[in-house]
């Protein structure tokens, strides 16, 4: 089984700090860590293979320093690596992006299962999975909690989570998957891991190499403006029952209906 | 600060470092408390590739040596010393196999040590058999094929879990030491019984047992070297594993040092931090000096042993006296900083304090150490002019 990985490398959240001019994330000084949703994705990925062989490759763009990310997803388990890396995609917003790794998954070929975490947790948008398989024409599962079943080459059940409960599907593969932290938890790297890690060789990607336009890349391709940051104000609070002990389980499970919690 | 360590070295301390830290961490509080045994740990360094860092590639391990399993065994230290000793008494099992096992013994053994498959014992204490190892009253018996062994064997760290022990037996109790011979024992071979799990006062995760030999039928295969090897193979793993248990020791003192630091830092007594107090600064001054200079020579008596140093045995024995009796004085005087904070069991040092004790006890008391050095110096100040 091929499993591709797209994952991104963000930096390490607690103290996130915005340019007020440019409205963009300052990256400078800050560590930087495999956006933590695509670890599960990486995860996943890697039971796959356990369970039917073969390889999983991850995939990034981003600046040369990337590098560092796709090797921490080698120690989690991964077994290839790609790096798209080009001044040419520099300031591709979700829509670019995604054409960009969907073109580098088109090269890589014969794919069965591409895997994307949520979202990216700098950004939030959730976008670029979506993007991805819509560029290549898949079925996409977003919020995958559970893979239930997989017939390699054929099709594959899963749960996907909703606002209330979960969804189970059923895709034929290949097919695009996004996964939520419900899915599983990322192993540790070992020695063995590590070393490999250490050794693996870097396949670097430039625009012209999965035949990527200019006008579909970068700034150029990425029709997405930031106009404005701001904190949004804090959620109200909810609502608090009052009554009689049974009128108020009444009025809680009339809301709960109502909300076809139950 | 750059000891020297390869690039697999340092792998080694970063994931010793974030396994105790983010999976033994959380629950060795719980594990003192209930004295249960850390199988989750274990799991978590055997999946890690951390039990096979001492063993060669050809046996299923990594290739390296006394250092790697110091370097390992103190980062887990430094965040529990049950857990740690649980891990390195793997190593003590294993040693005896892997100097003096035949190829096939080897080959059978090893392999499940190097994975963390099997759990390994190491078993020569008894009743009556502790500083003076040549007094073993355990008895094999040559029986065609197998020995038979009786008696008991008392205090086994790992003893209740090992899969594989190596057990030392005599089969001539009159010739003392010429008689002892090891041997290696699984644990479902017949007439092989555990006796109780001791409670104890530190380290009190790890598992401490009395093991029962009722003609117990152990294949002659499974003697390692001859018979009346067995001295020999005892005392040559000891010089391997002594400095295990100075990087135990040195762990447990940096970890004590590092909350005494941290409470030094915010406790506020006479209107300020009482680490701006100069009778706390020496006091953490000394420690950090002496766990510092521990810690190097637990590296150098390690890579001694790896080198298969003449000089091994003489500085191991250094390493694993010192660098337990720094471990003592450092525990102490961590605690002394903390105050009654330090005498809670709600705060982590006063496990460090208990923990700490056993190092300048087992694997050869203190004392012992002290013979062994002596004996060193009288033997290389024979030829002096």
């Amino acid at each position: 089984m091929r499993i591709v990985v797209c994952i991104k490398q963000v930096p390490d959240v607690t103290d996130v700090k915005i340019n007020p001019q440019t409205n963009t994330l300052i990256r400078e000084g800050v560590p930087s860590i495999i956006n933590p949703f695509d670890t599960y994705a990486i995860e996943e990925g890697v039971r796959l293979r356990e369970k039917f062989g073969g390889t999983v490759i991850v995939l990034t763009m981003g600046p040369p320093q990337a590098e560092t990310a796709l090797r921490q997803a080698v120690e989690a388990g991964a077994d290839e690596m790609i790096l798209l890396s080009d001044r040419a995609f520099a300031g591709s917003d979700t829509l670019a992006t995604s054409y960009a790794l969907a073109a580098a998954i088109r090269k890589i070929g014969n794919v069965d299962i591409i895997l994307c975490g949520k979202q990216a947790m700098d950004g939030d948008t959730g976008q670029v999975g979506p993007g991805i398989a819509e560029f290549l024409d898949l079925p996409l599962v977003t919020y995958v909690k559970k893979i239930e079943e997989v017939e390699p080459g054929k099709r594959i059940r899963v749960e996907a989570m909703n606002d209330y409960g979960y969804n189970v599907y059923e895709a034929p593969l290949p097919c695009v998957m996004t996964v939520v932290k419900e899915i599983n938890e990322p192993r540790m790297p070992s020695l063995r891991t590590k070393m490999k890690a250490k050794s693996a060789k870097l396949t670097t990607w430039k625009a012209e190499d999965i035949g990527a336009p200019p006008e579909r890349i970068g700034l150029a391709g990425s029709p997405t403006a930031v106009w404005k940051i701001f904190t949004p104000k804090p959620r109200s609070g909810g609502e608090i029952l009052h009554g009689s002990i049974s009128e108020m389980a009444d009025q809680l499970y009339a809301k709960l209906k109502e909300r076809l919690v139950i | 600060m750059d000891y020297g360590f390869t690039e697999q070295q340092i792998m080694i301390r970063d994931l010793a470092r974030q396994i105790a830290e983010e999976k033994v961490l959380p629950i060795r509080a719980e594990l003192d408390e209930k004295e249960e045994f850390p199988f989750e740990a274990m799991n978590a360094l055997a999946d890690a590739d951390l039990f096979g860092i001492y063993i060669p590639e050809a046996y299923g391990g990594f290739g390296g040596g006394a250092l790697e399993l110091c370097i390992a065994t103190e980062e887990i230290s430094r965040i529990c010393g049950g857990v740690a000793v649980s891990y390195a008494a793997n190593a003590l099992g294993a040693y005896p196999i892997l100097l003096h096992g035949t190829e096939e013994q080897k080959q059978k053994y090893l392999p499940d040590i190097a994975a963390g498959r099997k759990f390994c014992a190491f078993a020569l204490t008894e009743p009556n058999v502790g500083s003076d190892a040549s007094a073993v009253e355990t008895t094999a018996k040559r029986d065609g094929d197998y020995y038979i062994l009786n008696g008991s064997k008392q205090w086994i760290t790992n003893g209740g879990v090992a899969g594989t022990l190596t057990v030392m037996a005599t089969v001539n109790k009159a010739k003392g030491a010429r008689g002892l011979t090891a041997f290696i024992v699984e644990s479902g071979m017949p007439g092989f019984t555990l006796g109780k799990k001791e409670k104890k006062l530190g380290i009190r995760c790890s598992d401490t047992r009395v093991l029962y030999f009722d003609n117990c039928r152990v294949p002659a295969a499974n003697r390692l070297g001859r018979e009346g090897d067995g001295f020999r193979v005892a005392m040559n793993t000891f010089d391997c594993s002594r400095p295990g248990i100075g990087a135990q020791a040195v762990g447990i003192a940096q970890g004590a040092y590092e909350e005494a630091v941290k409470f030094a830092k915010t406790r506020e007594q006479f209107g300020q931090k009482i680490i701006g107090f100069q009778a706390i600064q020496h006091m953490l001054a000394d420690m950090a000096t002496q766990i510092e200079a521990a810690r190097l020579l637990v590296y150098q008596a390690a890579r001694e042993v790896d080198k298969n140093s003449k000089d091994g045995p003489k500085i191991s024995a250094m390493a694993k006296m010192y660098a337990s009796d720094v471990a003592m004085k450092v525990t102490t005087d961590a605690l002394q900083i903390c105050g009654g904070a330090g005498y809670m069991r709600e705060y982590p040092v006063e496990k460090y304090f208990r923990d700490a004790k056993i190092t300048q006890i087992y694997e050869g008391t203190n004392q012992i150490q002290r013979n062994v050095i002596a004996l060193s110096i009288i033997r290389e100040s024979r030829d002096w002019k």
